[in-house]
């Protein structure tokens, strides 16, 4: 899959990178861009959220997507401007379909200990696609607009 | 509200936990500043079970002051203990949560099914209002 068209960059503009499928070996490429994005000016809070969203991905990713086989590998693809981040996580798995997740704010799953981390992820970006097989995930957040001065 | 009196204060080294128990309670600090990968969870999850484990009607209080980030599977660790909390008939609040953090309880609705007190010392006067 290529960059959503959405989502407003060129695919030579990516930076990417290959880690080995394991968690802490997922931590490189979010600390690779939380610094692009400190660089760039973004305020913790929206720090904090990519960060949650994108350690949800690789989550995703090393458990679910590569079964925690660690001869397997997790594809990162990423993109940061003074604008907007975007990062492409993609597994070697068989993918998934997101819309067959339940949803865990429903009244009957609000006790179920799984399935936070998608809508987490939702949450916490501007915008999340898959591709058709359900195996690579692309999640884009803008920097919020500068508060108006009250006059 | 004056701090808690600890008729028995235990201070138990771990990599994770910070507890202390009183004749009444015990409380629980975050040694972490993110709960966040899995492995650290396991562990943490491992800790607490072994702490709650066969103490009926336990009343815990888990402080997140030092906790400035957390993932889904933190909090499908806590939604386990607190559901191993009820069947022992015991009682679990959480405390000092950062704004960012307890959005995501919000955003998730945990804030719904977890106690949540802005202090420890809320938490524990919380105890004997049920």
């Amino acid at each position: 899959m290529t960059v959503p068209p959405e989502f407003g960059i060129r695919e030579s503009d990516l930076t990417e990178m290959v880690v080995p499928s394991n968690l802490r070996s997922a931590k490189e490429p979010e600390r690779r861009i939380v610094r692009a994005m400190v660089r760039n000016g973004y305020d913790p809070e929206t720090t904090f959220g990519l960060k949650l969203a994108l350690e949800e991905a690789m989550t995703n990713a090393v458990k679910h997507g590569n079964c925690n086989d660690p001869s397997k590998s997790v594809v990162v693809r990423y993109y940061v401007d003074p604008r907007r981040v975007v990062v492409m996580v993609r597994d070697e798995g068989c993918g998934f379909c997101p819309e067959n997740v339940p949803d865990p704010t429903a009244e009957e799953n609000l006790e179920r200990p799984n399935g936070r981390g998608i809508m987490l992820m939702h949450s916490y970006t501007t915008r999340v696609c898959y591709n058709r097989t359900g195996n690579e995930v692309w999640m884009l957040k803008e920097k919020s607009p500068p508060p108006q001065p009250t006059r | 509200m004056r701090p808690p009196e600890w008729s028995c204060t235990m201070e138990q080294p771990s990599s994770h936990l910070k507890i202390r128990r009183s004749d009444d309670f015990s409380l629980v600090e975050f040694a972490d500043r993110k709960i966040l990968e899995e492995l650290s969870i396991q562990e943490i999850e491992e800790e607490l079970t072994r702490l709650v484990e066969g103490q009926m009607g336990l009343k815990l209080v888990l402080n997140f002051k030092n906790v400035d980030h957390l993932s889904s599977a933190a909090l499908s660790m806590l939604l386990k203990l607190n559901r191993r909390l009820e069947e022992q008939n015991g009682q679990l609040k959480l405390s000092d949560i950062n704004r960012q953090i307890f959005e995501v309880f919000k955003i998730t609705r945990l804030n719904r099914i977890f106690q949540i007190h802005d202090t420890v010392e809320d938490a524990i006067a919380g105890f004997g209002r049920v």
